[in-house]
């Protein structure tokens, strides 16, 4: 396999196929391998990223307003949104848990909602970051968003496994559903980034370092 | 390579990273070769030596573990003489009330239709390219589906969420897992395996001849 420094498909006249690879001429409409839709650059792709972003943020809200447990023992009636749950969780000394469920829950949708923000407002500009680091945080925010869903399927299980009569029950609030919604609206919204998108200031920049050398020489 | 040099059946042999859209110039691929993006570093190609039988016998056994795995008690507690058990399928279905009623469905979906359904394409789409054999119908479509599908099957996350809710548990009442539970355990292991034993550019290649 050899390597063509740096070049990509579009300044080849050409168009990769983001599913099986492929490169067809520039124009092509359909993959005629596997069947996708062959798009050299989709700048429209952004529009999809913040209408996803947004929804996200919007379902995001509600999820940590509202109760996501709630549970009934012989005495008391509680519920507890998801900090309260990881705080008291922590209280009874159940460090471990109580940091997962706050990372899972906490850290990684604010983390993402920055991330796929920082992504989507620098395509096209110069940034301190290079274009390989943008991209290890773009490869990040696919691979960590599904985690968040962690904390929907405690509630499931826990839901419908405590149910013993009058001694405990458990059932699900509302913001498992808005919660469970901004997961899936933030992973629609960071797979609808092209991530091709970070690489093309570089594979100019790089072409010019090359033609200066040359014309030096 | 410059532009004029791409005759028809040049580009035959390029392939594009589908992240950054650097060209690659593919010429024979050994079994057991593999390639990452020299720019973005994500990999290409990954070939192994028979992997395909492989994946066909992982798949297979996972298939049969999700759908026994939905009938067999998941997990059981007791507290004061009262106790409760619990399979797969009641815990996706415990949203039941109103418009909770799709985050139930949402559920199944996650942690075992499209896990199942992923298993399914995968055996449809790679048996035939086993035995040399041409490609089922709609194979195409099949490999794009369950490529697509990837981030939308969740098990492993089901999983690590079944620890924390066991954890959750064991100060409420006595918790016993059932079979269902390392059922999911070593299905989480087979997918994992049978995913990273895929060699997607090699099945593109498989169903184009």
């Amino acid at each position: 396999m050899t390597v063509k420094q740096s070049i990509t498909a579009k300044e080849l006249g050409l168009v990769g196929c983001r599913t099986c690879e492929k490169v067809w001429p520039i124009g092509t409409p359909k993959c005629g391998r596997c069947g996708a839709k062959l798009i050299s650059r989709d700048h429209k792709s952004l529009q999809r990223v913040w209408a996803w972003w947004f929804a996200g943020i919007l379902a995001y809200i509600p999820a940590n307003l509202y109760p996501m447990l709630i549970t009934t023992t012989l005495f008391r009636n509680q519920e507890d949104t998801i900090i309260a749950g990881a705080i008291q969780l922590a209280a009874y000394g159940s460090w471990g848990v109580a940091i997962i469920i706050l990372v899972a829950s906490v850290v990684i949708p604010l983390g993402k909602f920055f991330a796929i923000a920082y992504l989507a407002l620098s395509v096209g500009h110069k940034t301190t970051m290079t274009p390989f680091q943008r991209h290890v945080i773009f490869e990040v925010v696919e691979f960590i968003g599904r985690w968040s869903m962690i904390d929907v399927f405690v509630v499931a299980i826990l839901s419908s496994l405590v149910q013993l009569s009058v001694v405990a029950s458990i059932n699900p609030g509302i913001a498992a559903l808005a919660f469970a919604l901004s997961v899936i609206f933030t992973m629609l919204s960071a797979k609808a980034f092209d991530s091709r998108l970070i690489w093309d200031k570089v594979f100019e920049d790089e072409k010019e370092a090359k033609k200066e050398t040359q014309a030096a020489t | 390579m410059k532009r004029e040099h791409l005759t028809e059946d040049k580009i035959e042999d390029l392939i594009a990273c589908p992240k950054c859209d650097a060209v690659y110039d593919v010429g024979y691929v050994d079994k057991g070769d593999r390639a990452r993006c020299d720019v973005c570093h994500y990999p290409l190609i990954s070939r192994r030596r028979d992997a395909g039988l492989l994946i066909i016998a992982m798949s297979s056994a996972a298939f049969v573990l999700v759908i026994a795995a939905l009938f067999l008690p998941f997990i059981k507690i007791q507290r004061l003489g009262f106790q409760n058990e619990t399979t797969i399928l009641d815990a996706a279905l415990a949203f039941s009330d109103g418009p909770m009623i799709l985050l139930s469905l949402a559920t199944v979906g996650l942690i075992v239709g499209l896990p199942a359904l992923r298993l399914g394409l995968t055996i449809y789409t790679i048996t035939p390219i086993v035995f040399d054999r041409k490609p089922w119908p709609g194979a195409h479509r099949a490999f794009w589906l369950s490529e697509n599908l990837k981030p939308w099957s969740m098990i492993e996350i089901f999983v690590i969420g079944t620890a924390v809710a066991l954890v959750k548990l064991t100060d409420l009442a006595r918790v016993e897992l059932g079979p269902a539970f390392w059922m999911f355990a070593v299905l989480v292991i087979l997918v994992i395996v049978k995913d990273t034993f895929t060699c997607r550019w090699s099945v593109w290649r498989a169903l184009e001849q």
